[in-house]
């Protein structure tokens, strides 16, 4: 994921994030919307928590035995008269994708919404060689005219309302109408002109993939306006890159996600659009496909017990629309296309902890659950964020204040001698029994809140005093 | 830090007939150690909570949180230590740990505490007794069974209050951001007490109500429950 590099450390950006009042706005509301469209579209279902141990089931058989289902899902893809690339990491695959792009002397492709393509910086690797890439989804779109970045998985452009998308439109779009109002009918039929050209022009589309299925080696696509379809349809040659772990070993696997994802993402029973190709039909679609697996860390995730879970995901994005911080910082201070609680384990586990804003994406969480409790693959967003801030290396001022604060609240002594000692200091720091101002890191804390003032006495000492010491 | 709340479940267990002791070897269950990354330093403290506690037909612990750390993530703990005989332990004793408002409704099944507390009062249920520890409606029916008490519905109830923490410190800004708009919906119930089941939460809702000078206290679910008549009238005449 080399598009963001470079971030600020989370709270950084987060700090920044939160003092936009706009960007809030805009999020509370689009947030709180789709938050309790989902959680109609969920309840609707008895059977709601059974699919969601049954995908979670599938997903994890599948990724232990991810060697065999890749195999069988390049044999009938092959079959069927596709072409299967491997490609090791971002560049690799980028280098496939342009190579290919190139061979068929396109100056442009249009594009499906992708996570994956974002994931791996596709369309910088293009516009480098001289390709230019045309989003088709409509938030997509509004993101790449507006020079931006996408800000949420589902909903890439949340952070814009729609006086901000007429403006973009007004000033980026060629041809676009100079009355353009705010209107969303207006908006959406400013873009349909616009991109019908692009689909009619093109020769090559790109595109990533919800689920591969291994038995059939069919890919699915799954869609809400019809321009992936147009895209996945009209070019003459398509190019899909797709994650390893979006393997589903058969047909009929497809039935649980079919019900949890759209219900889980757009809150709707069943998604407009459902795009799903097995290869090449003579006549029909496209007639060259090429399928582009992806690594790109995933390996290495799957290698590790607590970490592989994550691999379940199916970006829906449910968890992004429940999650208090996402809701208050929205996407991009999480410097990856992966935003929200599910990015913050993501990111870091396919780019490493090296890098600030990495290292700092598992402390983005109050770990107040409620990303794993909407998770339609039940994966263990708050248990793989602790887990991770145990791999990561502790700056050694706070390192030496967590080991000798274990030391005093591990010890019975040492507890009953602390509590003593903050009785004792409760006249000089909080005369009012509220502590308004601390010094050091734990300032953070008071300059929006007071903290309490120490009590006379611990309840140890209640204790022992009212009840003797007795055991 | 929260002496009160300590006394208040001694009091309403002993007045429900129930026989407390408090071993005076415990010590912090390592939480916040182990969320912030320093399982090292926590599994110490997991290793003094099993030795302390065997033994006890129950475990009560008034914080959520702290009872959702034993049940959750102890075993994660003993086993990345390769502890079997912690590991044994835990399993053991885990399931006899408690949160105060689970233990009087779900195990002992005493909704009605006998309390009395003649106040407008709302509740925030915390996230970790909500979706950790599933705690479910038990504190809304203790709450219920208090006379005199009257309870207002708070809006977006479930709503986290932005502690979390060391999240509370290390994104100091988004914390208060989450949490002015849990404070701006206690404030809308017009509620003199906002109740919960972590006085850790309610540190940091109570630390911004108290900024902004906004009259409403926090009381820790116990303290109510432990108020009787006759501690109001105390109360009262002190005022």
């Amino acid at each position: 994921m080399p598009t963001y590099l470079g971030m600020p450390a989370f709270p950084d950006a987060a700090k920044r994030a939160v003092a936009d009042t706009q960007l809030r706005a805009n999020l509370t509301h689009a947030t709180h919307t789709i938050r309790t469209k989902r959680a109609g579209a969920v309840a609707e279902l008895e059977d709601w928590e059974q699919l969601r141990e049954a995908a979670k089931a599938i997903k994890d058989h599948t990724l232990a035995n991810l060697d065999t289902y890749l195999i069988q899902l390049e044999d009938n893809v092959t079959k069927a008269g596709g072409h299967v690339h491997w490609a090791r990491d971002a560049q690799e695959a980028n280098r496939i994708v342009t190579g290919l792009v190139q061979a068929r002397h396109a100056s442009k492709v249009v594009k499906v919404k992708s996570m994956t393509t974002q994931e791996i910086g596709l369309n910088d690797a293009l516009e480098a060689r001289g390709i230019e890439p045309i989003e088709t989804d409509l938030a997509e779109l509004i993101v790449q005219l507006g020079h931006d970045l996408p800000s949420h998985i589902l909903v890439p452009a949340i952070h814009k309302n729609r006086a901000e998308i007429r403006e973009i439109f007004r000033r980026e779009m060629p041809g676009a109408p100079k009355d353009l109002t705010d209107d969303p009918a207006q908006l959406a039929a400013a873009a349909r002109a616009h991109l019908r050209q692009a689909f009619l022009e093109a020769t090559v589309a790109i595109s990533g993939a919800n689920f591969a299925i291994a038995d059939t080696g069919s890919l699915v696509v799954v869609e809400s306006e019809g321009n992936g379809r147009m895209c996945l349809t009209l070019p003459d040659t398509l190019i899909s890159v797709v994650g390893i772990e979006k393997i589903l070993p058969s047909w009929r696997d497809l039935e649980v996600f079919l019900a949890l994802l759209p219900r889980s993402s757009t809150a709707e029973r069943m998604n407009p659009y459902t795009s799903i190709w097995t290869g090449v039909s003579p006549a029909d679609g496209p007639r060259e496909f090429h399928l582009v697996l992806l690594d790109n860390g995933r390996t290495a995730s799957l290698a590790d017990r607590t970490g592989r879970q994550a691999l379940r995901c199916i970006r829906c994005s449910a968890c992004l629309n429940v999650c208090p911080v996402y809701e208050r910082t929205g996407g991009h201070a999480y410097g990856s296309p992966y935003p929200g609680p599910i990015g913050a384990i993501i990111s870091p586990q396919l780019r490493g902890l090296g890098s600030p804003v990495d290292a700092s994406l598992p402390f983005a969480s109050t770990l107040c659950g409620a990303c794993y409790e909407v998770c339609p693959v039940a994966i263990n967003i708050p248990e793989a964020l602790v887990y991770l801030r145990a791999k990561i290396k502790h700056k050694r001022s706070e390192r030496a204040v967590f080991h000798v604060s274990a030391k005093v609240l591990g010890s019975p002594r040492g507890l009953a001698a602390a509590q003593r000692a903050a009785s004792a200091s409760r006249h000089i720091v909080g005369r009012s029994g509220r502590i308004r101002s601390l010094p050091g890191p734990l300032r953070g804390w008071t300059d929006t809140r007071d903290a309490p003032a120490p009590p006379a006495e611990s309840f140890r000492a209640w204790w022992s005093r009212t009840r003797g010491g007795k055991q | 830090m929260f002496p009160d709340t300590g006394k208040a479940v001694v009091t309403v267990l002993e007045r429900l007939g129930h026989q407390v002791e408090f071993p005076a070897g415990q010590a912090c269950c390592g939480q916040m150690h182990f969320n912030t990354g320093y399982r090292e330093d926590a599994l110490p403290m997991a290793r003094g909570f099993v030795r302390n506690f065997a033994g006890y037909e129950a475990i009560v612990t008034p914080s959520a949180s702290c009872a959702s750390m034993i049940r959750e993530y102890y075993p994660t703990l003993a086993e990345e230590a390769g502890d079997q005989a912690l590991a044994a332990a835990v399993s053991e004793i885990a399931p006899r740990v408690h949160e105060l408002s689970g233990l009087l409704v779900d195990v002992l099944r005493q909704p009605d505490v006998g309390a009395y507390f003649p106040h407008r009062v709302t509740y925030h249920p915390t996230c970790h007794g909500l979706r950790m520890l599933k705690i479910g409606d038990a504190p809304y029916r203790l709450l219920r069974g208090v006379r005199g008490l009257t309870l207002v519905e708070l809006p977006e109830a479930e709503a986290c209050c932005g502690f979390g923490g060391t999240f509370a410190v290390k994104n100091a800004e988004v914390s208060a951001a989450i949490c002015a708009d849990k404070v701006a919906a206690i404030r809308q119930t017009r509620a003199e007490f906002v109740v919960a089941t972590d006085n850790s939460c309610l540190m940091h809702i109570g630390g911004a109500l108290s900024r902004q000078r906004s009259g409403v206290a926090t009381k820790h679910l116990a303290e109510i429950l432990a108020s009787t008549e006759l501690a109001s009238a105390e109360l009262a005449s002190a005022e």
